[in-house]
């Protein structure tokens, strides 16, 4: 998948960002344009570059080379005093030792604003953020998701032209997490104010970006919509960092027919135009497979025997071996209802059915 | 505009020259010379000499940087590249004609000069130093502990080295005090090498420490921490004046002896100013200050008899030349930390 | 905005990307470039000038190793060695057991009054090194009520050395091994109780491992103490050469600058091998300490509480009897023949005798060097932490700043004579007056201060100046506003740090003083030399008095000012 093309009125371009630090090579020439109001997500795991990345839009770190431009200005050269943005970083970063609302207040008293108008703006933000009345308590009296709203308001005090998140839930426990992502979400869109936002959980990542940024080893693997993301995935790291999925090797057959085993399978896109004998990898989402009944009319069906039946709450994993395929096992995802009705357990039979306008092949 | 501008400035220079004027005058009221000037005198001494001088010189301020000679004198060496002092005033003989020896003096003969007697001087011509008072060896007899501990009273040097007296006597460390110098510069002048070093050696059988000062082996024997303390004299007396329980002997061979004298730095560049404390420090009035403390002045007859110090004192001094002690100074305290140093340590 | 810079910036041509830096950046750079600097200048430059004078004779001719050779070939000279690595070996040896010991009973037993006998054994700390060295002659000598228990031996040499160093480094060594001890992993014990592990066994297999870099840091602390102090060789070591002695001896004895360098360098080895042990086992004890470790609660045990008490109120009344004898000796009238009450060392040898000018001028020296200290250590360490861009100056100064703990302080000022009073330095004008002073005294106490001030930065989150930046609040005011007062109690440590070491430091400055800024402890020196032992310890009684008012202060400071200060340390009130 190509990088998305820069409109020309993109808020934020970065090109070709190279960073080293001595010989490690953290960002291997990146870009990267932002549209106006859009929230973008840096994920991918530790070490990919992501936060560098993004301390670099912040002026935090000095790229070797490549340029940024902020709303028509380039900044690639600018101290991070002259940017403009605010930012919320994982540890809260909130000062421990002023009250909240000194805390959001801190970056409009240099600004010169009069008491009376500081008052209104910190107030307004407080009640934004859902917490009108923890103005005069200590950042240490609030819990970790208070807390990070705070840091959020005092980010968004200056009304900035970015907002920067850097792995703003990642201290957070998982109800928090959720609830803040929510959150934070509405709040971005509301004020429709540009984020760019890192993290390393993909499930955030899906459900809080208009578009994600999919970074491994110094460069972009993808950028798309969550949705192109998980059902499109450009290389076999998105796909295998972006929710669960079964990886088949697979010999071309000519005639757009795969081998998987001893088990030949139709239909999959692209597979028409690979060479005979060509090697790839067969990409299939657990919750994409059909069963016994679904199953019925595909074209590539198979018995398989249920091996392993995992309980995960709302839904389960079933892995099972295919008939022809033995040694490849296929993980399924299935409500409980289902396998309740099916009583399927380890060891019990059922037809598998794999749609071709779900597989992906990737060399 | 122009006009506001222009009568503030006027005012502002008329103003600036008024001060000025001001600060003219006090500045020619108070315009005195200060000498800087080292020197190892007790404090409660300086203030009376201080007071004795302004009273004749009122148009020089001495500044006072008292300290032990042995100090005084590593500051001056150590200074010697780029001295701060412009004199010397009542250090050890020893220590000005080492300051002479590295041409750290100038020559000047106050006026007197004539009357003070030549071996209390600098013999070069005019003086680079010349002394104010002399200071010689005394040794304190605590005799309540030498009573406890039968002591017989020690009338010599030599009956210091019996054995009766062994781990009983403390002495100065002649490396860092110019009283154990002059201790040991004393015996050396006056018994020669051999007999000298003999003595020394026996005399360090029985000697429980040296220490670093030489007033401490007075106060030790006051305290009667060690009985037998080889000091000099007016430690000695003030200790005794002290209330302790001491006697002062003055062994009958001799005594060391050494100067408290004064010099002119070489550097110096307030010359006048300290020509005329030179020449104050060899008047009768000055000689009359230092007889309060030391029975033996450099001007003869101004010297009146001190408690506990023996009519005939300066006859009890041994012979002591000081270019000869100076020369000799890093040779003999190389010897004597070769012998008594290394071995003297209680296992 | 400029196509020039674009263009500028394409990959092909690869030039580095300079940002431009801000004026703050430049402003903190600045700074920390002049800090950089001040090391320099005061703390390497004087060092490097001993290394030139030890291979020159008196009149600055090169001499190579002649003066190394000179100096092994005189016996007394090389017997100093041995004396001073056996001395400092038999005092580690004794101190280190009797430091652990005492923080095993605050630590590992349920005795009463643990933070009243833990005051009382830090006590040491606020008297100069002198005082034991007074007392002991006092307890001990000629005269002494205690004499006979030395059997005939003298207190003066070996003995007194050693018992007055124990006393002034005790308290060093149990702060040290009480903070091994506290950062124990109670549940390790639990596990070891639950497998029904016998309580010696727990001892050797749980808490002497766990304390082990604590004690081996603790050892090295105590051995480059002793070896370094020569306050206490001087008074009561009798004819006990140690090479801190010599040095004093060559330069102020004998004049001897050249010979002193040379001492001094051999004394700078077994000072800088301790330290460099020492800073590795301070490495490993910060990285054994897991953030996660449940500190150990004790169970009472009353025979072993009992036990305990019993021997920490032994050793606090012990230490506390040489505190009380010096007190003692300066108010009687004459030691030991007239024993009555008498302020009359006060009055006439410290009043009359114009040596009380020391004292005041000791209160002025450490009330700067505890500002001017304060401020230049904590603001250099926040440069260094807290600031951003060269890194290779910052490398530089992290190890300036380590070095002076492995520099005695009698090295330091020696090297600092022949440096500030070089004729062709500039800097000269600041030898003899009590700027040198001051300064000599921060960099001698730099490092431990650097570190207290280190590590409260590294505990504030690493963003606060980046959140500043991106709110284009300037980092001086967030220092100002948030850095500092988050910081105070460390402030406030370095402070009282700095004070009482100023008030009671003599190895450093003994040869920086003039006679205007003759220092307290300085003078208790001069006084014990003139055999004015009451005189002495009525100086030494002075500076115990103001160090106890500046730690009372101190505690009484921290305990309500920052309850204000601080009211974010409270946990939720609603």
């Amino acid at each position: 998948m190509p990088q998305a093309a820069a409109s020309k009125d993109s808020y934020l371009k970065l090109e070709s960002i190279r960073k080293t630090f001595g010989k490690f090579v953290a960002l291997k020439g990146v870009g990267l344009a932002v549209e106006r109001g859009e929230l973008v997500i840096f994920l991918g795991p530790s070490g990919c570059g992501k936060t560098t990345l993004l301390r670099i839009v912040a002026g935090l770190e000095t790229q070797d080379s490549g340029s940024i431009v902020q709303g028509g200005r380039d900044i690639s050269r600018l101290p991070a005093m002259q940017r403009d943005y605010g930012i919320v970083f994982q540890s809260y970063a909130l000062f421990p030792n002023l009250s909240i609302f000194d805390n959001v207040a801190y970056g409009l008293v240099n600004r010169r604003k009069g008491r009376d108008e500081i008052q209104r703006r910190v107030s307004e933000l407080l009640k934004l953020i859902g917490l009108p009345d923890a103005g005069r308590k200590y950042p240490g009296q609030l819990s970790g998701g208070q807390q990070q709203r705070i840091a959020l308001a005092r980010a968004l005090a200056t009304a900035p032209g970015l907002l920067l998140l850097d792995e703003p839930l990642s201290a957070l426990d998982a109800i928090e997490r959720v609830r803040l992502r929510g959150e934070i979400r509405a709040l971005q869109q509301r004020l429709g104010v540009t984020t760019v936002m890192v993290t390393h959980d993909q499930e955030e990542a899906l459900s809080m970006a208009d578009r994600v940024v999919v970074m491994n080893h110094g460069v972009i693997e993808q950028i798309g919509t969550p949705e192109q993301i998980y059902r499109e995935p450009a290389s076999a790291f998105v796909a295998d960092f972006v929710g669960k999925v079964n990886v088949l090797a697979a010999v071309a057959e000519g005639g757009g027919r795969l081998r998987v085993g001893r088990l030949l399978l139709e239909g999959a896109p692209g597979a028409g135009a690979l060479s005979t004998g060509a090697r790839v990898s067969l990409y299939l989402r657990p919750e994409d497979v059909m069963i016994n009944g679904a199953a019925a009319a595909m074209p590539n069906t198979a018995s398989a025997k249920v091996t392993k039946v995992e309980f995960l709450g709302a839904f389960c994993h079933v892995t099972v071996e295919l008939a022809g395929a033995e040694e490849q096992p296929l993980l399924i995802n299935m409500s409980r209802h289902a396998i309740d009705d099916m009583k399927l357990c380890p060891g019990a039979a059922l037809s598998v059915g794999l749609p071709p306008e779900c597989m992906r092949l990737l060399v | 505009m122009d006009l506001a501008v222009s009568k503030s400035w006027r005012q502002a220079i008329g103003r600036a020259a008024v001060a000025l004027v001001a600060l003219w005058a006090v500045s020619a009221v108070a315009q005195k010379t200060e000498l800087l000037v080292y020197t190892a005198l007790e404090t409660d001494q300086i203030k009376a000499y201080e007071d004795a001088f302004y009273k004749a010189y009122p148009d020089v301020a001495i500044k006072w940087v008292r300290d032990s000679t042995g100090v005084i004198t590593a500051k001056l060496l150590a200074e010697k590249a780029n001295p701060q002092a412009d004199m010397v005033v009542g250090t050890s003989a020893s220590s000005l004609a080492v300051f002479s020896n590295e041409g750290m003096l100038q020559g000047y003969a106050p006026k007197g000069l004539d009357k003070i007697q030549p071996q209390y001087r600098d013999p070069k011509n005019p003086p680079e130093w010349v002394g104010m008072d002399v200071y010689g060896a005394a040794v304190c007899f605590n005799t309540v502990e030498a009573g406890k501990l039968n002591l017989p009273k020690p009338e010599t040097w030599k009956d210091l080295t019996k054995p009766v007296y062994k781990g009983k006597i403390v002495m100065p460390n002649p490396a860092s005090s110019g009283t154990g110098y002059l201790d040991v510069a004393g015996w050396l002048q006056m018994w020669g090498d051999a007999d000298a070093w003999k003595f020394m050696d026996a005399l360090h059988d029985n000697v429980a420490h040296y220490t670093h000062s030489g007033s401490k082996p007075c106060r030790e024997a006051g305290t009667g921490e060690f009985p037998i303390g080889i000091s000099f004299e007016y430690r000695a007396v003030t200790t005794k004046k002290g209330g302790a329980p001491i006697d002062i002997i003055f062994p009958k061979e001799g005594l060391g002896w050494d100067l408290e004298a004064s010099g002119i730095m070489k550097t110096t560049k307030k010359v006048d100013a300290a020509r005329k404390l030179m020449d104050w420090l060899a008047t009768p009035e000055a000689m009359a200050l230092f007889a309060k403390n030391f029975a033996v002045l450099a001007m003869p007859g101004v010297a009146k008899p001190l408690d506990f110090v023996p009519a005939d004192y300066e006859q009890r001094l041994v012979k002591n030349d000081f270019a000869w002690s100076a020369k000799n100074r890093d040779k003999i305290l190389a010897e004597w930390a070769k012998r008594y140093d290394g071995k003297s340590e209680p296992k | 905005m400029t196509t020039a810079t674009v263009e500028a910036l394409s990959p092909a041509t690869a030039t580095r990307i300079k940002p431009i830096a801000h004026w703050h950046d430049r402003l903190s750079q600045l700074l920390l470039l002049g800090m950089c600097l001040a090391l320099v200048v005061f703390l390497l430059a004087p060092l490097a000038m001993i290394l030139v004078k030890s291979v020159q004779d008196r009149d600055g001719a090169f001499v190579g190793l002649q003066q190394f050779r000179d100096y092994f070939d005189t016996p007394a000279l090389r017997q100093s060695i041995v004396h001073t690595l056996s001395i400092a070996g038999a005092v580690t040896a004794i101190t280190v057991p009797l430091a652990f010991s005492f923080a095993y009973a605050l630590t590992r037993s349920c005795m009463p009054f643990k933070s009243t006998l833990r005051l009382v054994a830090l006590t040491p700390i606020l008297a100069p090194s002198l005082l034991p060295a007074i007392s002991f002659i006092q307890w001990f000598g000629t005269q002494g009520v205690l004499k006979w228990t030395l059997g005939g031996a003298s207190v003066y040499g070996p003995t007194g050395i050693i018992i007055s160093s124990v006393y002034a480094a005790f308290p060093h060594a149990l702060m040290i091994v009480l903070t091994a001890l506290l950062l124990a992993d109670g549940r390790l014990y639990e596990a070891a109780e639950s497998l029904g592990t016998p309580t010696l066994r727990r001892f050797f297999t749980i808490t002497l491992p766990g304390a082990k870099y604590g004690l081996i840091s603790a050892a090295m602390v105590v051995f480059s103490y002793t070896v370094s102090e020569f306050g206490i060789p001087k008074v009561i070591g009798g004819n006990f050469n140690v090479l801190a002695l010599d040095i004093f001896k060559q330069v102020i004895g004998q004049q001897n600058f050249n010979k002193g360098a040379v001492v001094s360098l051999v004394l700078l080895v077994p000072v800088l091998v301790a330290f460099v042990i020492d800073s590795t086992m301070q490495g490993r004890l910060q990285a054994q300490f897991s953030s996660r470790a449940v500190p150990f609660a004790p169970k009472p045990k009353p025979a072993f509480d009992v036990a305990m008490l019993g021997f920490c109120v032994t050793v606090c009344t012990l230490l506390l009897a040489v505190l009380g004898m010096a007190i003692y000796t300066s108010f009687i009238k004459l030691w030991p023949y007239d024993k009555s009450f008498s302020m009359r060392h006060y009055t006439f040898g410290l009043v009359d005798g114009g040596v009380i000018s020391a004292f005041f001028n000791s209160l002025e020296m450490a009330f700067f060097t505890a500002l001017v200290g304060t401020v230049l250590i904590f603001g250099g360490a926040y440069l260094l932490e807290k600031t951003r861009g060269m890194s290779a100056l910052r490398a530089l100064i992290r190890l300036l700043a380590a070095i002076p703990m492995g520099v005695p302080g009698m090295v330091l000022g020696l090297g600092y004579i022949f440096f500030f009073n070089h004729p062709d330095n500039p800097l000269n004008v600041l030898y003899h007056g009590m700027a040198i002073l001051v300064i000599s005294t921060i960099i001698h106490y730099y490092t431990s201060s650097h570190l207290t001030a280190v590590t409260a930065l590294k505990a504030l989150d690493n963003e606060f100046e980046a959140v500043s930046a991106s709110l284009k609040v300037p980092f001086y005011k967030t220092f100002f506003r948030v850095t500092i007062p988050v910081c105070l109690p460390a402030i406030l440590d370095i402070g009282r740090y700095l004070f009482v070491n100023a008030m009671t430091t003599i190895s450093a400055v003994v040869f920086l003083y003039s006679p205007d800024t003759k220092l307290a402890s300085l003078a208790i020196l001069n006084l014990d030399d003139a055999g004015e032992i009451g005189a002495a310890a009525a100086m030494a009684t002075l500076i115990v008095a103001a160090s106890t008012t500046v730690c009372v202060i101190y505690a009484v400071v921290t305990r309500f000012l920052l309850v204000r200060t601080q009211a974010w340390r409270r946990p939720v009130t609603v």
